[in-house]
């Protein structure tokens, strides 16, 4: 269960990535005759979907893919400039864009838009394929900021124990009684309610756990003999927390953190829902939600693609916990999953 | 020539249910190029006092009193040394293995990561050169294939192979004192055997000097060139190995020499012990701590604590009642 799960999971992460060649009104490749304003005539290969998944990449995508050809960026309509016959086009499976209108408001399931339109004749299942990067996004990143905050805290707390634990546990203790969706509400009232500002408010709540287990089991390790061997072969004290003892105290952590990112997202979904997460007009499976709920006695169509993308994703990162939880945990062995 | 010379060691651990005196006095040298034994059972203070020549013990404990003076360029007392000043000398010029081979190595780091940390956080040579010194050192210490086992990782390894690795790494720094705190405890006879072996052939090679410590008499008359009973705290006997083992003269000594088992001995053999248990060490006896369980003890025991009395040449005893250089 554990597996098909992760594999599951791993299909959203590459659809999340790959969304630009998945759903798009421009072509994965495509050939091109255009006469430019000053007359010539050009007849190249464009990649525009290629390129803006490429784009995506952290740091080195826009450097890399800017303006050079193959990748060029095409200074022209794709649609208006394509002629069926001279040129030929590779379309994504889904060849809409999130954002583009068109005349089919609210239709159905259809061959056509396979999930159907919303009010404003956007295709479904294209908001769908965006909404997913939306998602995987707030999951690692908020996890990745509380994964951060709470391994160093957790990890110099049970090292270091005495009043250096005693008031990072004071911390995390408070940190626990703070009501984590209505402090965003709250938040979002004075900052921009970007997908940004969610992912830090959620990062800055959600470490306590992962600290307290942390610092659980470094309290365990630091009495084990690697310990006292580093000690004696003259190691500083951070170099032995955040190099000896951090790697080995991970496992519980991690378990946490999985649990954590389906936490997340369903809280990223709410918020949008709400409409003070991810803004319109841009894709979120609880925008999707909330223009389908709007709908919902006329045309229901809107409702159960996001809410079954939104059940199983967080059902598959608890399952995925479940199953490292039950590798991790000898106790457990052999019972779940 | 002494190496590491330690006068009157105390250290102390305030806990909840009041003081525990753990270690109580201690004075002994380790010279330079000897095995030095620390011998006694279980709670009597041996591991705490070698622990906190390193400064490793942690609070509750503390070292209250006492000096380590380490010979060297500048005679530095080990006890008075700040954090920075013991880090260059823990894994530099003093070096600890430990008694858990199973759980002294870091299970995500291969052996090799292990070793080569212990040389560049001691010695500025680059990682190629660190690396192809930690293999030659697992070839020194006898690890078969030590290509392939430098990028082992320590489950992969038995356990005395992770002892020979943990060797390793404790003297891939070339360290003038090895503190080895019952190595070979938790390993089966023969590997024991080959461990003390590989340790003797080391320290042959380099004037290593290593105190070791034990509970396990005959790894002391293995190893051992001096030797230093403690018994509740405090050093009861100390002298060369082979007058020791000749000439035992402290009860508590005796005892221990007694209750070994012997091959061929007595057929009916009971095997002979010492009467009652260690002292809580949070309620002494007053005067000798020994002598509520001491069949030579006499009144003026329970009062006066007796000190260590030179009894025969090299061999002091800390007892009263006893006469010295009697050969029984």
């Amino acid at each position: 269960m554990g597996m098909l799960a992760l594999a599951f999971l791993g299909l959203l992460a590459v659809i999340a990535f790959f969304a630009p060649m998945i759903a798009n009104d421009e072509p994965i490749a495509c050939r091109i005759e255009y006469t430019r304003a000053d007359g010539a005539t050009t007849n190249k290969l464009y990649f525009p979907g290629v390129k803006e998944t490429l784009r995506q990449l952290p740091w080195i995508g826009p450097a890399l893919f800017s303006a050079a050809p193959p990748f060029s960026r095409m200074d022209f309509k794709f649609k208006k400039h394509f002629k069926p016959g001279r040129d030929w086009a590779i379309m994504p499976p889904v060849p809409f864009s999130p954002l583009e209108t068109s005349g089919d408001r609210i239709q159905g399931y259809s061959g056509r838009h396979w999930l159907g339109t919303d009010e404003l004749g956007r295709d479904v299942l294209s908001r769908l394929v965006y909404g997913t990067q939306v998602s995987m996004r707030v999951g690692f990143i908020s996890m990745g900021i509380a994964a951060l905050i709470g391994l160093c805290l957790g990890a110099i707390a049970g090292y270091f124990g005495g009043w250096v634990d005693m008031i990072i546990s004071r911390v995390i203790e408070i940190f626990m009684c703070f009501p984590v969706f209505f402090l965003i509400l709250a938040v979002l009232a004075w900052f921009p309610p970007r997908i940004e500002n969610i992912m830090i408010i959620i990062g800055l709540t959600r470490w306590v756990g992962i600290a307290r287990l942390t610092r659980g089991e470094v309290l365990r390790l630091r009495e084990l003999e690697y310990t006292a061997a580093a000690r004696a072969l003259g190691a500083g004290p951070f170099r032995i927390v955040f190099r000896h003892l951090l790697p080995n105290a991970l496992a519980p952590a991690l378990v946490s953190i999985t649990f954590g990112i389906a936490g997340a997202i369903l809280v990223e979904s709410g918020l949008s829902w709400l409409g003070f997460g991810v803004q319109a007009p841009n894709p979120s499976w609880g925008n999707i939600l909330r223009d389908g709920y709007g709908l919902m006695a006329t045309s229901p169509h809107m409702i159960p693609p996001a809410c079954v993308a939104i059940f199983l994703a967080v059902l598959c990162f608890n399952l995925v916990g479940d199953t490292l939880r039950d590798v991790i945990d000898p106790r457990t062995r052999g019972r779940g999953a | 020539m002494t190496l590491l010379s330690i006068r009157n060691l105390s250290v102390e651990f305030h806990t909840e249910e009041g003081i525990v005196r753990a270690v109580n006095e201690v004075s002994f040298d380790i010279p330079l190029g000897k095995t030095v034994c620390l011998v006694g059972e279980s709670g009597c203070g041996k591991s705490v006092s070698a622990y906190s020549l390193l400064g490793l013990v942690s609070p509750p404990g503390r070292v209250v009193g006492g000096e380590a003076i380490l010979d060297g360029a500048a005679k530095q007392d080990l006890l008075k040394l700040s954090g920075k000043e013991l880090r260059s000398i823990r894994g530099n010029r003093i070096s600890m293995i430990f008694q858990e081979p199973m759980t002294s190595l870091n299970p995500v780091f291969t052996i090799g990561a292990q070793i080569i940390e212990a040389i560049l956080s001691h010695q500025n040579i680059g990682k190629y050169a660190a690396r192809k010194k930690a293999i030659s050192m697992l070839k020194q210490v006898k690890i078969p294939a030590p290509e392939q086992r430098v990028d082992e990782y320590p489950h992969q390894l038995s356990g005395g192979m992770r002892q020979r690795a943990l060797i390793a790494m404790a003297l891939v720094t070339e360290p003038d004192l090895l503190i080895a705190d019952e190595p070979t405890t938790a390993l089966d006879v023969t590997i024991q055997a080959q461990i003390l072996e590989l340790l003797k052939e080391l320290q042959a090679d380099s004037g290593l000097s290593v105190l070791f410590i034990t509970h396990d008499l005959g790894v002391v008359a293995e190893i051992a060139d001096e030797v230093v009973v403690m018994y509740a705290s405090r050093i009861v006997e100390k002298a060369p190995a082979r007058e020791l083992f000749a000439n035992p003269l402290h009860p508590y000594t005796r005892g221990l020499f007694n209750s070994l088992p012997s091959l061929g001995g007595n057929a009916d053999g009971r095997l002979q012990t010492i009467e009652g248990s260690v002292p809580d060490p949070l309620a002494f006896p007053t005067g000798c701590k020994f002598w509520p369980r001491c069949e030579l003890a006499v009144d003026a025991c329970r009062e006066i604590e007796p000190g260590l009395r030179t009894l025969a040449p090299d061999h002091s005893a800390a007892c009263d009642v006893i006469e010295g250089g009697s050969r029984d």
